[in-house]
């Protein structure tokens, strides 16, 4: 089986996974800029970090035949104090050119805060500066609901946003029709113990089709999967789904929506 | 797509362990000293929508443990999720 893993933080994974997603059939995978389990102390905390996302780890994944790319913005968390948020985002563009960075990611909302969403709206902009796609994180648990109508009310005040060129990640049963219908994609993330089970996420498949909708383990530094997308697609076979839907999901999906981006091309070589 | 039974026969047992598993935890927490806890009472106030025949429980009992509160702090008061709304972010209606 082939895939794409669309959401993965592999700064926090060991080798042996990389070894296991290429065991798996992963061709892709592609890095938001995220929460490192700890407030960085400096700026120059997220300039190392940048160059890790942009030169280490695609080296590391290409030792295993996998393609690495990323996404790059501040963290929802470390956002909510705009004024290191803003001092951060301005080493941002240096890095943009990078070959295999994909879009600004994964910007969001965490404690649904006013200046969370002052830098999510400001990332927003830089994005449609760049003509880059955007990958957007909702926040956890009791916080979801609240920030992913926070996330589309913002969204819709920007007028000349491709909706298509937009994913809005982590969505769960009381969120994914408000972000379908709204226009964007939406991914399903398979975690232990919050978000979505691959069972929940079949269920969500089955009632909304798989139009606009891709599958990803966000596996990270907590309790995660790395092979939690080959195991959903496993568990799609065992509840009768063809080949030709599985591979719709977990390869066909994220490819359409990452080939928005002229530097995503899985099968060819980037290091 | 597979029939009722068929789900069954995949997902019962496993069905059956997560049900117990709440059982037991309820249980658990009874057995123990300690006060109140808001998560608990939004557990408790989630469980009747299981028995609901609606064809959106899970959407339903999300929605439930979803904090509704419309305001917006300019810096969040404190960090992190716990799964239940805490009571100083409940609606105020």
């Amino acid at each position: 089986m082939r895939y794409i893993e669309p959401h993965a933080h592999m700064v926090s994974r060991t080798t042996d996974d990389y070894e296991k997603l290429a065991l798996a059939g992963c061709e892709a995978l592609c890095e938001p800029a995220f929460w490192a389990g700890f407030d960085r102390s400096s700026a120059d905390g997220f300039y190392d970090y940048f160059r890790q996302l942009t030169d280490y780890e695609p080296k590391r994944a290409a030792k295993y035949g996998i393609q690495h790319y990323s996404w790059l913005c501040i963290n929802p968390k470390e956002a909510d104090d705009p004024g290191f948020a803003r001092e951060v985002m301005s080493i941002i563009p240096q890095f943009l050119d990078c070959p295999t960075v994909l879009g600004i990611g994964e910007i969001g909302l965490n404690k649904n805060t006013r200046n969370e969403l002052a830098i999510f709206e400001e990332h927003v902009q830089l994005a449609l500066d760049r003509d880059l796609p955007i990958l957007i994180h909702t926040p956890h648990l009791e916080d979801k609901l609240k920030g992913t109508h926070l996330i589309l009310d913002s969204l819709a005040s920007f007028s000349k946003l491709d909706r298509n060129k937009v994913i809005i990640d982590h969505v769960e049963e009381h969120t994914i029709s408000h972000v379908l219908d709204a226009g964007y994609w939406a991914g399903m993330t398979l975690y232990p113990e919050s978000k979505c089970t691959p069972s929940r996420a079949i269920d969500m498949l089955e009632i909304y089709g798989t139009d606009r909708l891709w599958m990803n383990s966000a596996c990270d530094w907590g309790h995660s999967d790395p092979l939690a997308v080959p195991r959903c697609a496993l568990e799609m076979k065992r509840r009768n789904h063809s080949a030709e839907q599985i591979d719709q999901v977990v390869y066909k999906n994220p490819l359409k929506f990452l080939s928005q981006s002229a530097r995503f091309m899985p099968g060819s070589p980037k290091t | 797509m597979p029939s009722k039974q068929e789900i069954l026969d995949l997902q019962f047992i496993d069905a059956r362990h997560m049900l117990i598993n709440l059982a037991a935890f309820l249980d658990r927490v009874d057995r123990h000293h300690g006060g109140d806890d808001y998560r608990l009472e939004a557990l408790k106030a989630a469980l009747p929508i299981l028995l609901s025949d609606r064809s959106d429980r899970a959407k339903v009992v999300l929605e439930s443990f979803s904090d509704l509160s419309t305001d917006l702090p300019q810096t969040a008061p404190f960090q992190g999720a716990s799964g239940a709304t805490r009571p100083t972010t409940t609606p105020h209606s």
